[in-house]
């Protein structure tokens, strides 16, 4: 098991005192070679998600219950120093912003080579040479000339780019992408999922995918996580999730989608938004939204058995 | 190459615009004459210095020949001891110099690391600490601060020498009480930008790639933390040479400061003219390097090829 996330919840501690938990309990796990991703409207914690398996959290948030095993190896508990190397030889993350992500004040070749140097060593030369080969195996033209170029002379797409290229700079084993292609034409979008899936397939590599557009989920991913307010309410196969969804949440993200063969005039949306981290309802987050709702719902809230957490998840037949 | 010509026009029209003020308004503040000389001295000789300074000449000619003494180099004549006023300008530069640069030295070893420290521990006991003594240290006024030092190395301790200018010793209090005001506005800059900086994505960037603190702080942050640092560093040089000239007088540090001090007192005014000019100069000279600086740090403001594709 390349990465196994279990049980996490993830406290940001106020200046003033008090907290807010913006993960509350998620478990998953990524093979080598497979992509995993992670969906769930704005605000359900899927970056918190991300940032606390990647190391990345903001000042004063922290996990604080759970484990981050990767490579079999715990992290939550490690010292910084030591879990900042384990990560570092093996895990790397992109964000949707590439060019505010990538320094201004230095060159792109720098920015990549140093990636290269921390992850794997090597002379300065050696590291240069290896940031301008990367430049371009993700299929940036004239890598040579590019790499002495800084990232406001480049395109959102290229700097999307030197991104992943940044990214699989000493063959990370997990690649974390967070809305990486989000803010990226379709075009461009497809092109960039393209070379990941390509690297993931060369690599190796597993790949933790971060998005709110299912249209890609269908496309890219082998296996689906689907959250809510903190909690992974739904862990399967892309197949089954797409055809029979069992977690009312999820049926309602799927009815949400646009489908050439439905012949509705408007699209389905699920009533409400997603409850403030600091304002959760007792009970089960999604009770005051969900059609199928009991009493129960509303007192207790559901643990992930088996492969949802729901009290009345939905029939295959229902879907 | 187009930049450096407007850049050096700027500073011409911006001396040329300094020389005239100075000029017509010491012109206009009294007669030389009138300090230089006795109060009971005979209408005769009155006039004998007036013609000989060329006072008696109408402004306009004044102002037309001291512009063309100028431009051959000649800055005039001291009235008080009749030597060449540019040769005793020069003679104090270095002194100047010596002072200000060890403050700015100072303020930039001083304020830059307490300024980083206090944004990388924002809201800690430290940061409180530091931005204290900042603001304790920019609301003290360069006289106060200059003569509490004299008071406690000087006479109470006998540390330190309280005015002159002989040995190294003599350097240090005059330094620090011109360099602690600016200490303190650059860590509070410092402080600032970094916080604004740490929070960017690209921190976050440099954080994935597994760079310990110090890289990232040394390598990630500092650079472009310090733009905005050293462009207030160039407005600043300016406000410091007016608190040279009170830390001068305080200590008796025979710098430029201590000798426009006594050129105004005397009205005299090829000596002050001189001191306007090469103030004037510092300034210009300051915020050309300033640009410079500026766009070697920040390569999005760099001049020449390649700068603004986008």
């Amino acid at each position: 098991m390349l990465l196994s996330v279990e049980n996490i919840e993830v406290t940001i501690a106020r200046p003033k005192g008090g907290a807010v938990r913006p993960v509350l309990d998620v478990s998953l796990c990524v093979e080598a070679g497979e992509t995993v991703a992670l969906v769930g409207e704005s605000g359900c914690g899927k970056s918190m998600t991300c940032l606390a398996i990647g190391g990345l959290l903001p000042r004063r948030g922290y996990v604080s219950a759970g484990q981050v095993r990767f490579q079999g190896q715990d992290l939550v508990p490690l010292p910084a120093d030591q879990a900042r190397a384990l990560r570092r030889s093996g895990m790397a993350s992109v964000f949707q912003d590439a060019t505010g992500g990538l320094n201004p004040v230095r060159t792109i070749g720098w920015q990549i080579a140093e990636a290269v140097r921390l992850r794997k060593g090597g002379t300065r030369a050696e590291c240069r040479a290896e940031a301008v080969r990367l430049l371009g195996r993700v299929g940036l033209p004239a890598p040579e000339r590019r790499a002495r170029e800084y990232p406001h002379q480049f395109s959102g797409g290229m700097n999307q780019r030197a991104m992943i290229a940044l990214a699989i700079a000493g063959d990370p084993k997990l690649l974390i992408a967070d809305e990486a292609t989000t803010a990226l034409d379709v075009t461009l979008q497809a092109q960039i999922l393209d070379l990941i899936g390509d690297l993931r397939d060369t690599l190796g590599m597993g790949v933790l995918f971060v998005t709110h557009d299912l249209g890609l989920v269908a496309q890219s991913a082998d296996r689906v996580v689907v959250m809510y307010a903190g909690r992974a309410v739904e862990s399967r196969a892309v197949g089954p999730i797409f055809a029979a969804p069992r977690h009312p949440y999820t049926s309602g993200l799927l009815n949400a989608l646009p489908r050439p063969d439905a012949d509705r005039a408007r699209l389905a949306s699920i009533d409400g938004v997603v409850p403030p981290i600091d304002a959760l309802p007792p009970g089960c987050a999604f009770a005051p939204r969900c059609p199928h709702r009991s009493g129960l719902c509303e007192q207790a809230d559901p643990a992930l058995t088996g492969s949802v957490a729901c009290h009345h998840p939905v029939r295959e037949a229902a879907a | 190459m187009r930049w450096v010509t407007i850049k050096s026009l700027r500073a011409v029209l911006t001396m040329w615009l300094v020389v005239t003020f100075v000029f017509f308004v010491l012109r206009l503040s009294g007669d030389p004459t009138d300090v230089l000389l006795p109060d009971d001295i005979d209408q005769a000789t009155r006039d004998f210095y007036r013609t000989l300074w060329g006072l008696d000449a109408p402004l306009w000619d004044q102002y037309v020949s001291y512009l063309r003494g100028l431009a051959h180099g000649d800055f005039g004549i001291s009235f008080r001891n009749n030597q060449d006023a540019f040769q005793l300008v020069r003679d104090r530069v270095p002194k100047t110099a010596l002072l200000g640069g060890t403050a700015i030295a100072i303020a930039l070893l001083l304020g830059v690391p307490l300024g980083v420290l206090a944004a990388l521990y924002r809201d800690s006991w430290l940061d409180r600490t530091v931005m204290g003594l900042a603001v304790f240290g920019f609301s003290m006024p360069n006289f106060f601060l200059g003569i509490l030092l004299i008071l406690i190395f000087s006479l109470q301790l006998r540390w330190l020498p309280s005015s002159g200018s002989g040995t190294w010793w003599h350097l240090i209090m005059p330094a620090l009480t011109l360099g602690t005001g600016f200490a303190a506005q650059i860590a509070r800059y410092t402080r600032s930008s970094m916080i604004d900086v740490l929070s960017k994505p690209y921190m976050r960037t440099a954080r994935s790639k597994g760079a310990g603190p110090a890289r990232r702080v040394g390598l990630h942050a500092l650079p472009n933390a310090s733009v905005p640092v050293v462009t207030i560093l160039g407005l600043k040089v300016g406000e410091m040479l007016g608190w040279a000239v009170v830390t001068e007088t305080v200590f008796a540090w025979p710098g430029i400061g201590r000798l426009l001090t006594n050129a105004v007192a005397t009205r005299d005014l090829a000596v002050v003219q001189c001191i306007m000019i090469v103030l004037a100069f510092t300034m210009v000279s300051a915020n050309v390097i300033v640009d410079l600086v500026y766009g070697w740090l920040d390569p999005r403001v760099r001049v020449g090829a390649g700068a603004r594709q986008r």
